[in-house]
């Protein structure tokens, strides 16, 4: 991968001696990954004035997430993160439970649907071994907002009704399907809404305490009946539920619906 | 009180003080007899809320509603240990129709939580693994930021533990706060605990527990299949359900409440959420007792009272009378048409001082009032009838169910109500496609006798197989149409196969 990368920043600094254009061109993405922005995010719950818009340069992200392979090539390279070696401090009891065994996934586990179980610490690991990191929260969300045809589809009904109807689905009977299914969206990325949960870098960004445990008035937000009144898009629903359940987490969790996707900063050529 | 012993109290000090100056000891055991007399009985001990109470924890009994746990009848305050599982499942809203229900413990509502006034409420709140979201609770028996909510926010896999101090008496709604909050409740996270005064409640002989909720489906009312949420219709409170308990169904049939001549029948009813309040009301029944709003205060003689969304009351009643009491949302078409409806079942002697019971040709009047189902009922659900008594039969659904809108002449109303009688609709069409309209509805134009109509005529797949049969068979042989008999099986069948 890290080959692969500088081969990458090779080939633009070749494009742009060829080409004697001035201006940047856009980098070549590393594989897997698309680039994504520069554009503006808006907090669900800013805190404070200056936070309202936030501009987000651009960054690559990767088109799919994490699967139960790819994770089990990591976990076959770094076998500290086998489920029987992990230390418990970086993932709870729960990680990787739903492999047969520490070392494979059994026949009730698809090897191209997004990994699960996972922790915050594990993902991290995972992205950093490929040369790469967790996207932020505001990058993510960027990613996110784009619909199949607009970089910002927050204003498409028919966008923001399918997103909707994702969340709505009884979960309780779907299981979770190969990544890379159905539309990409305007980037090129699939998944990011209507297969499972992702970690971000900053899970806990919004927090005001450093305990998340005691999380303040940020947090109180979020519940009960002042969830509507701070934030920016009372009618994004699907917004409140991804603010609600990363707020619920702590870096050793693992969910049966939480996985991860990396992503990468420019390395931009001067 | 206080002022009378005080008095009394001067009072005996005093003659004590006259006794001893002017006649010397060998008075005083007389005075003492007099003090005796004057000295008023003891108050009776103020209840003990405040204690401290024991390390040893007592379990909260838990049980799945309609059903209620029972009584505390403790004197002093606990120490209360309640243990509860998120858990989202789906399950049946109505007779083919699922819904992804998010749950306190598998029920909507949540079990009802007994506490007493001065415990200490010690609740764990588990989030099952499968759970795709975080979620809380929020008890409005909690004094308290959040009611709860910040300290018992779950992810999926986790459990969380609060605790609380139950420090007023009521019956209180509890629901998940996650955002978005409506959301939550939309899909069934609530249930409530009763904090009983110190005193407890008066004892009755049947204690139930029913909550409503309005519910919000992509599909119309009644569409068969797995159903989703409707964000759209929850944020114009266009609900496609109003429910007791979770499901269409839930208070009918077996599953009815129960009760005998002569019960005093209590219900602690609660309303969910999350946008409609509730009239609650229980047709041919006056609630002797209600507790307003589930708090302290005492109405009497209520023919319907309001709760509100988040809100609860409790209702007492005796039931004198023995047959079928339907339990309604008084805002009725979502009685009639979106499932609020159950029954209490109260079997016993009759009382013929109290209610005359029917006259046989009572029921097909014109000026007879809302419709009353309870006789219908009552011979409609005999199976094995023979033709003739199924037509007797049938006639008393339709008077109830159907001569509303067809007339009880069946002659319909001109323009938006095709009739029945006389009507080449019931001759063109074979038996099952006439056992299908009835049972799912009729929407759009429908020619009947050269006569276009275009109007909706809701489902009726509510009522029982041997009900729709009767009724069938009734319109077939009225008003000089064709005859025919409909069976129980024939409905069975139909209903088997699903929207014709």
């Amino acid at each position: 991968m890290r080959a692969m990368a500088t081969s990458s920043v090779l080939a633009i600094a070749v494009t742009l001696a060829s080409t004697g254009l001035a201006a940047p061109r856009a980098p070549v993405a590393p594989a897997g990954m698309v680039l994504v922005g520069p554009g503006i995010y808006r907090p669900l719950y800013p805190t404070a004035p200056s936070e309202q818009a936030v501009s987000v340069g651009r960054f690559f992200l990767a088109t799919k997430p994490v699967t139960n392979g790819e994770f089990l090539a990591f976990v076959a390279e770094h076998p500290e993160w086998r489920r029987d070696r992990v230390k418990r401090i970086l993932a709870e009891a729960a990680y990787l439970t739903h492999w047969a065994a520490a070392d494979r996934l059994g026949p009730g586990v698809r090897p191209r649907s997004p990994v699960t179980n996972v922790s915050w610490f594990a993902a991290r690991a995972y992205c950093t071994a490929r040369d790469a990191r967790l996207p932020t929260e505001r990058e993510w969300e960027l990613a996110a907002r784009a619909s199949d045809k607009a970089p910002d589809g927050s204003k498409d009904p028919a966008f923001t009704a399918r997103i909707l109807a994702f969340y709505a689905e009884p979960a309780a009977l779907t299981s979770l399907r190969d990544v890379g299914q159905g539309r990409p969206n305007f980037y090129g990325l699939y998944d990011l809404h209507g297969l499972a949960w992702e970690w971000i870098y900053d899970y806990g960004a919004s927090l005001v305490a450093s305990d998340s445990r005691e999380k303040g008035d940020a947090a109180r937000n979020r519940f009960c009946g002042t969830a509507g009144a701070n934030a920016q898009s009372p009618s994004d629903y699907a917004a409140f539920m991804r603010v609600a359940f990363r707020s619920s987490l702590e870096a050793a969790y693992t969910t049966t619906r939480l996985g991860f996707r990396c992503a990468a900063d420019i390395e931009e050529v001067p | 009180m206080k002022d009378y012993r005080a008095t009394a109290l001067a009072l005996c000090v005093s003659a004590s003080a006259l006794a001893l100056a002017t006649t010397g000891c060998q008075q005083k055991t007389d005075v003492r007899a007099w003090q005796r007399r004057l000295t008023p009985p003891a108050p009776p001990a103020p209840p003990d809320v405040t204690s401290t109470p024991p390390d040893e924890p007592i379990m909260a009994v838990l049980v799945a509603p309609p059903n209620v746990p029972p009584p505390t009848n403790r004197t002093k305050p606990a120490r209360v240990v309640v243990k509860m599982t998120v858990k989202e499942l789906a399950m049946p809203i109505a007779d083919g129709a699922q819904y992804g229900f998010w749950t306190f413990g598998g029920t909507v509502p949540g079990s009802l939580i007994r506490v007493r006034q001065g415990d200490l409420v010690e609740f764990h709140l588990q989030n099952d693994a499968t759970s795709t979201m975080p979620h809380n609770i929020d008890l409005h028996a909690v004094t308290g930021p959040g009611g709860g909510a910040a300290a018992t926010f779950t992810a999926p896999g986790h459990a969380s533990k609060f605790s609380f101090r139950a420090l007023n008496p009521g019956l209180y709604v509890y629901h998940c706060a996650t955002a978005p909050v409506p959301m939550h409740i939309a899909n069934g996270m609530y249930g409530m605990i009763l904090v009983e005064p110190p005193e407890g409640l008066p004892p009755v002989d049947r204690e139930y527990y029913v909550m409503e909720g309005d519910f919000y489906t992509k599909g119309k009312y009644h569409a068969k299949g797995l159903q989703d949420f409707d964000m759209e219709k929850g944020i114009e409170a266009r609900p496609t359900y109003v429910l007791f308990n979770g499901a269409e169904g839930s208070l009918l049939g077996d599953k009815s409440l129960k009760a005998y001549v002569g019960d005093n029948v209590r219900i602690f009813f609660g309303v969910g959420g999350p946008n409609l309040t509730s009239s609650f009301h229980v047709i041919g029944e006056i609630f002797d007792r209600v507790y307003t709003e589930g708090g302290s205060h005492v109405q009497e003689n209520v023919q319907t009272t309001m709760v509100p969304a988040g809100g609860a009351a409790i209702v007492d009643f005796k039931v004198q009378v023995p047959g079928a009491y339907a339990l309604v949302d008084h805002s009725l078409f979502r009685a009639f048409n979106q499932g609020a409806v159950g029954t209490l079942q109260v079997s016993g002697p009759e009382d013929r001082l109290i209610f005359s019971g029917k006259q046989a040709d009572s029921l097909a009047t014109k000026d007879e009032g809302p419709a009353r189902p309870d006789a219908a009922i009552d011979t409609a659900t005999t199976s094995n009838l023979t033709r003739d008594e199924q037509i007797a039969a049938g006639k008393a659904v339709f008077a109830s169910t159907c001569s509303a809108c067809h007339q009880p002449t069946g002659l319909g109303l001109p323009g938006s109500v095709p009739p029945l009688a006389g009507s080449d609709f019931l001759v063109k069409n074979d038996k099952e496609r006439l056992i299908g309209v009835v049972l799912n509805g009729l929407t759009g134009p429908v020619k009947v006798n050269g006569t276009m109509f275009n109007s909706v005529m809701p489902p009726w797949n509510h009522l029982s197989n041997d009900e729709l049969a009767n009724v069938i068979t009734y319109m077939l042989s009225d008003w000089g149409n064709p005859g025919g008999v409909v069976t129980p099986a024939d409905i069975a069948k139909v209903r088997g196969l699903g929207a014709i």
